[in-house]
């Protein structure tokens, strides 16, 4: 199936551009002046992202689904072949034009939103390592080179949410941010080891090969797929090992915009879809992500009902998007959850996009009971907002009904109670996204000090693009209901292998989509009333809160219960082994040892005494003693 | 050079052995009780040319002309040596005003 593609060789510069703006803002970050490397960084990765779309019709024109371009012979070890490298076929080039086409846009805004701080030169090397690594993850032919990716993203995503290092809490974030996905790496690692133990080759084509000849159910396919899904269930946020998204805020915007939100944490859901012939044998792996895709969305939208800082309650929706991928994922239709990644890119990111620009427009103001009002001073930002506000909501024709829909629709194929449950998520959804752009964009300016404005035009072009892409971005996959071919899926389709199931009718689809308008209507209207007509602000800490309010408020006192479960028991141990273990027998041991030598020293630097008759002496009687024992021998 | 070898050869090998052993001995005593370093720097040239002479002589008894060049690279060494060995020797009297080995025993611990 892989030929030789003329010009496929240019997929090469597809990374190497962000790495070669790496290098030069990275190397050259005291040389440059204000904004050089902004523009150096957001030019390479434009690049980039003309060369995917190049390749896009490259690999159309060639009449093929799939090229490999392999750079170099990476690992040769007796039998083992490893070759690094890189896969382009439908899948990766969808993801690759996210990467770039999203990463472009997020770096030109930071070229605004980053102007004042003094160490924006790293903070583009930093952004630029971020997309080279996250292109080697989606290119990768073999999991090992996936594997270096997802570590680049992951040591990036960690430097990014610890930009602002001065602050402890912000490296804090990144710290557990990093442990976090280190526990899900150990799973994935484990998981290419088995890999290569059972097919004795970590390729994806000979993987796949090998594993369509094999039985469904499999227990080694089992065991794969599940230590792969720790993995994905790390990157991605999922539960049980979600909490390091929300505090990875703390890194900048943009940061979030583009690491947090668009690409990285898709990563999971990418690597899923990308070993679908493995997951597709192994129907128990299936269930398991849908019980963790369907509980992290509903769990985080609840969080996110009751959050007061506005990247928090966007990083519980991404929380909560990511499980409807999973969820996508576990119903075996790898294409929609794919297709959602896609639309969630563009909405998410614009979503982030302009929080930031309300940040910047607030002077670092992240309060939403402080901000209202925003709607007359920013336009724009508002404009941008609504438009990803609807879409993430689900409202037809944007983006987000789409690819929603048609995990409803295979929510409702598989189980009536999938279905409800992912109502449920989306109304929710609806729901605090409405409160959030209430609270911000309507009502009365609540914050004294603030001089709110437009931000500038590096800032809101993107945003006008990205809320193009948004409200449009749907129509790549309009559904057969509407007259359309679903082209977004098909495209896919050769790449991940997407369970059939049984279709419904179309008067049930239609019933549907009609219910879920009328309950969103509902659900807007219900969010207007509350925080527009009646101006309800979120109590501040002091008011007595019931219950229920608490514990959401709370976010479920999840991170305390990790806290004590995990983090205390461990930091017991650690100073149980520093006092008894270390200082008692560790330290002396160590010392002794020391004292023991020092001594022995003493004892025959007495035979050193300066005396050449005596060293001479004992060179004779050395040699003597040599040619006697070689004359006895 | 098969006339040299059967002249020396009239001389049985083992006396060459017997003196070659002995000027050896004189050397190496002479090296280990002498304090004297010049007298020690002459002991080591006799240890030096007892084994010469005992290489050339094994040389001769073989017919082996390898032997002998051998010889020749232990002259120069053994030239190199003295010149390396008398000069140490004048930095000595020079320094200490005695060439007595024994006072040179300041390297140490």
């Amino acid at each position: 199936m892989v030929g030789s593609i003329p010009n496929i060789n240019l997929a090469v510069f597809v990374p190497a551009l962000p790495l070669l703006g790496f290098l030069i803002t990275g190397l050259a970050y005291k040389r440059l002046k204000h904004n050089q490397a902004g523009i150096i960084a957001s030019v390479l990765v434009g690049l980039s992202f003309l060369i995917s779309i190049a390749l896009f019709f490259v690999l159309r024109n060639s009449g093929q689904n799939a090229a490999t371009v392999t750079l170099f012979n990476w690992i040769a070890i007796g039998n083992m072949n490893i070759p690094f490298a890189f896969l382009i076929d439908h899948l990766s080039l969808t993801m690759m034009l996210i990467v770039t086409g999203v990463g472009t846009l997020i770096h030109i805004y930071s070229i605004g939103y980053m102007h004042s701080d003094d160490r924006v030169n790293s903070f583009f090397a930093q952004m630029n390592l971020f997309t080279f690594s996250m292109l080697i993850l989606v290119m990768g032919a073999n999991y090992l080179v996936l594997f270096i990716g997802w570590e680049g993203v992951g040591l990036c995503s960690y430097l990014l949410v610890g930009f602002w290092f001065k602050n402890p809490a912000y490296n804090y974030a990144a710290r557990k941010a990093f442990v976090m996905n280190r526990i899900g790496d150990l799973g994935f690692i484990l998981g290419i080891i088995l890999l290569f133990f059972t097919f004795k080759s970590v390729s994806f084509s000979e993987i796949f090969t090998q594993a369509s000849a094999m039985q469904a159910g499999a227990p080694v396919i089992t065991l794969i797929t599940l230590l792969l899904l720790v993995g994905a269930v790390g990157k991605s946020a999922q539960i049980p090992l979600y909490t390091w998204l929300p505090d990875a805020m703390a890194g900048p915007t943009p940061v979030s915009a583009l690491i947090h939100a668009a690409t990285m944490v898709t990563a999971g859901i990418y690597m899923i879809a990308r070993s679908s012939i493995l997951y597709n044998l192994a129907p128990i792996t299936l269930n398991v992500i849908i019980v963790i895709g369907m509980a992290t969305a509903i769990f985080a939208a609840i969080i996110g009902l009751r959050q007061n800082d506005i990247k928090k309650v966007l990083a519980y929706s991404t929380v909560s998007q990511l499980g409807y991928m999973f969820l996508a994922l576990g119903l075996g239709a790898y294409s929609s959850g794919v297709f959602h990644v896609t639309t969630h890119a563009f909405f998410k990111a614009l979503l982030f996009l302009g929080a930031g620009s309300v940040i910047h427009a607030m002077g670092g103001e992240q309060d939403i009971r402080k901000m209202g009002g925003l709607r007359k001073k920013m336009p724009i930002t508002y404009i941008t907002f609504l438009a990803a506000t609807l879409a993430i909501s689900g409202i037809p024709p944007f983006s987000g009904f789409f690819s929603k829909d048609m995990i409803l629709t295979k929510a409702f194929e598989h189980n009536i109670v999938l279905y409800v449950l992912a109502l449920g998520t989306a109304l929710i959804t609806c729901f605090y996204m409405f409160r959030l752009l209430y609270l911000v964009f309507f009502g009365e300016n609540r914050s004294a000090e603030a001089h709110p404005h437009e931000s500038p035009k590096v800032m809101t072009v993107p945003l006008m693009i990205l809320s193009v892409l948004s409200v449009f971005g749907g129509f790549l996959n309009i559904p057969s209901l509407f007259g359309g071919n679903l082209s977004f899926s098909s495209f896919l389709d050769s790449a991940v292998v997407s369970k059939t199931s049984e279709e419904i009718s179309s008067a049930t689809e239609i019933g549907m989509i009609i219910l879920s308008i009328i309950l969103l209507g509902a659900v807007i209207y219900w969010a207007y009333q509350t925080f527009v007509r009646k101006a309800q602000i979120p109590s501040g800490d002091e008011v007595k809160l019931t219950p229920l309010q608490r514990i959401i408020t709370n976010k479920f006192y999840i991170d305390e219960f990790y806290r004590a479960a995990f983090e205390k028991p461990f930091g017991n141990l650690s100073v149980f082994l520093f006092r008894k273990v270390e200082t008692t027998i560790l330290d002396p041991a160590v010392s002794q040892i020391g004292r023991a030598t020092a001594t022995l020293g003493t004892l025959t630097r007495k035979l050193q005494q300066g005396n050449i008759s005596f060293y001479l002496f004992a060179m004779v009687a050395g040699i003597l003693l040599f040619i006697v024992f070689i004359l006895t021998i | 050079m098969q006339n040299i070898s059967s002249a020396i050869q009239i001389i049985p090998l083992e006396h060459y052995v017997f003196l070659c052993v002995t000027l050896f001995s004189i050397g190496l005593l002479g090296v280990l009780f002498r304090r004297n370093t010049i007298i020690i720097l002459m002991c080591i040239e006799l240890m030096f040319n007892s084994v010469n002479l005992l290489v050339a002589a094994f040389s001769a008894y073989h017919s082996d002309p390898a032997g002998q060049v051998f010889v020749f690279f232990i002259m120069i060494v053994a030239a190199a040596e003295v010149a390396v060995g008398l000069s140490i020797l004048v930095m000595m009297k020079r320094n200490v005003d005695s060439v007595d080995i024994n006072l040179l025993n300041r390297l140490k611990w």
